[in-house]
Order: C-alpha cells, then sequence, then structure tokens
C-alpha cells in the first residue's frame, strides 16, 4: 500500500481529540496534537488499532516515522534535538 | 512496581483465558510456549546483535534494513513479533526510546523490559527533558550530538546501535557484547571499553 506522504514531506498531526467524544483507544499522543513535523520514513501500513481495540474490522492504514522538533514542543529543550514518532496517516495532514 | 496480583485479577485472568480457549482464538499450548519465548529473552540477545554489528559491515546494513531479519540471523524466532526497527547512533545523533503511552519494548530481543521503563517518571520525562534523564544515568554527549527521542507508539519496536567505544581495537564479538548494556540498548548508557 502507498501512502499519501513521502519521506522529507512537511505535515500537521490533527487537532482532534476524538477521546471527548466517547471510548476510544488512541496511539496518537496528547502532546503532539496540531503540531507540524517532518515525514522521516514510511513504515509500512497496520491494521488500525483503534478498531483493533473494539474487535471491528480493521483496514490497513500507512505509517510513517514523523519526526519533530523537540524545543518548540515544550517551549524548553535543546536546539536540534528531534522527536521521532510512529503515526498513522488518518492522524495526519499536508501543510500549505 | 510490581504488586502480587490479587485474588480477583488472578481469577478474571482465568475466566478471561479460558473465554479465548473456548473461542478457539488461542491454546493453552500457545501461551506456554510464547511465556517461554518471552523468558528465553534477555539483553544478551541485542548485545550480540549490535556486536557482530560494530564487526561485520553486512550484518550491520541488514541490521538497519530490518531489524527482524537480523534477529533471525542470530538464532531468534521472531514469528509473531511486531516489526523490529534499529536506529543508528552516529558522531550528529544519539537515540533515545520511550513508550510515552504504555510500555512497547522490544522484547524478543531485550526480554522484559526493567521498571523505569515502564514508570510514568521516565515515560513524561524521556520526553521532554532527555538530556536531564540522561544526565541523572551519567550519560553526557559529547558537543555537537543531538538528542533524537524515539516514542514508541504503534506496530514497531525499536532498539539502538550505540556506537563503538574507542579502546576497543581488536576486540572480539563476545569481548564486545560484554560492553553492550540493556541501557544502552534503549539509549540511556553509552557502552564503554572500562565497563
Amino acid at each position: 500500500m502507498t501512502g499519501a506522504f513521502e519521506a522529507g514531506q512537511r505535515v500537521r498531526v490533527k487537532l482532534d481529540f476524538p477521546e471527548l467524544r466517547g471510548p476510544c483507544h488512541i496511539r496518537t499522543p496528547h502532546y503532539l496534537r496540531g503540531r507540524e513535523g517532518v515525514v522521516e520514513r514510511p513504515l509500512g501500513a497496520y491494521p488500525n488499532p483503534e478498531d483493533l481495540a473494539f474487535a471491528r474490522p480493521a483496514p490497513r492504514i500507512p505509517l510513517y516515522h514523523v519526526r519533530f522538533d523537540q524545543p518548540s514542543l515544550w517551549n524548553e529543550g535543546a536546539a536540534g534535538d528531534t522527536v521521532l514518532v510512529e503515526l498513522y496517516e488518518h492522524w495526519l495532514e499536508g501543510t500549505a | 512496581m510490581a504488586h502480587a496480583p490479587s485474588a480477583e485479577s488472578v481469577a478474571l485472568l482465568d475466566r478471561f483465558v479460558a473465554a479465548l480457549v473456548a473461542k478457539g482464538v488461542l491454546t493453552e499450548d500457545q501461551i506456554t510456549t510464547q511465556i517461554a519465548s518471552t523468558d528465553r529473552a534477555s539483553p544478551e540477545i541485542g548485545a550480540r546483535m549490535v556486536a557482530r554489528a560494530w564487526t561485520d559491515p553486512e550484518y550491520r546494513a541488514l541490521l538497519l534494513r530490518d531489524g527482524g531479519q537480523a534477529a533471525e540471523a542470530m538464532g531468534v524466532s521472531m514469528a509473531g513479533a511486531p516489526p523490529l526497527g534499529v536506529l543508528e547512533d552516529t558522531d550528529k545523533v544519539h537515540h533515545l526510546v520511550v513508550c510515552t503511552l504504555c510500555s512497547c519494548y522490544p522484547r524478543a530481543v531485550l526480554g522484559y523490559p526493567p521498571h523505569w521503563y515502564k514508570s510514568a517518571a521516565y515515560r513524561a520525562r524521556a520526553v521532554r527533558e532527555p538530556r536531564a534523564v540522561l544526565a541523572e544515568w551519567g550519560t553526557t554527549l559529547p558537543d555537537g550530538v543531538a538528542v533524537k527521542v524515539v516514542d514508541s507508539t504503534a506496530d514497531y519496536r525499536w532498539m539502538v546501535l550505540p556506537q563503538r567505544p574507542a579502546g576497543t581495537e581488536g576486540w572480539d564479538a563476545a569481548r564486545l557484547a560484554s560492553i553492550v548494556t540493556r541501557d544502552a540498548l534503549v539509549g540511556v548508557a553509552l557502552p564503554r571499553a572500562g565497563q
């Protein structure tokens, strides 16, 4: 499965909090919601854990390693440090 | 921290396993086999993989391309295990592995995670103040080395390939493996020739 994003592309994590709307299982950390990063590389496609957790049919969704600037996530830290996180495609949107 | 399981939780587990078996999801034998496999895994496996990568360029390339295949090449069964990714430390970047959401850990090649890896403090702080966490481990990085925190959130499990330390010239793979600790394989410590 080829995903919508490729290495080097800038992406934004959706600013969404489904946990406020009802029971769910989400693998996207809170601290990244609404943040921008850069796709480091595609990691393949995997059954959506948000469905697996509730024993629903789970379509495979492309997964990416996305790199974020670490100090700007927390307003502290050392310049140049980064955070690398696995994120599923349905949580990512392109940036203009 | 580990507590003795309560009678209620043991009873709940028994009922859960019985339900899984009754529904044909898995068998008691599969559970026993998986527990045995997890019990067999230890950081010595990861250490041997790193030592071989330090001495064998072809294996190093395989390790970085497909950690699962590299583990299989060392005789580790990766059947049913999540994909294993290996991240290479360089003169410019040092990797630190954490799972902020739970406790994802490359058990197939490192065995059970230590208690601190699962603690709320490590999970919260590794991603927010990684350099302070490293300092508390006594780990200081040379100037010009960036920290790359790897938050293990999904299907992969991640292990670090540390840099081979100075002072290990001429060592064989077994001696090299002896200085690659569990902590170095997730990046809170660095291998040192003097260990």
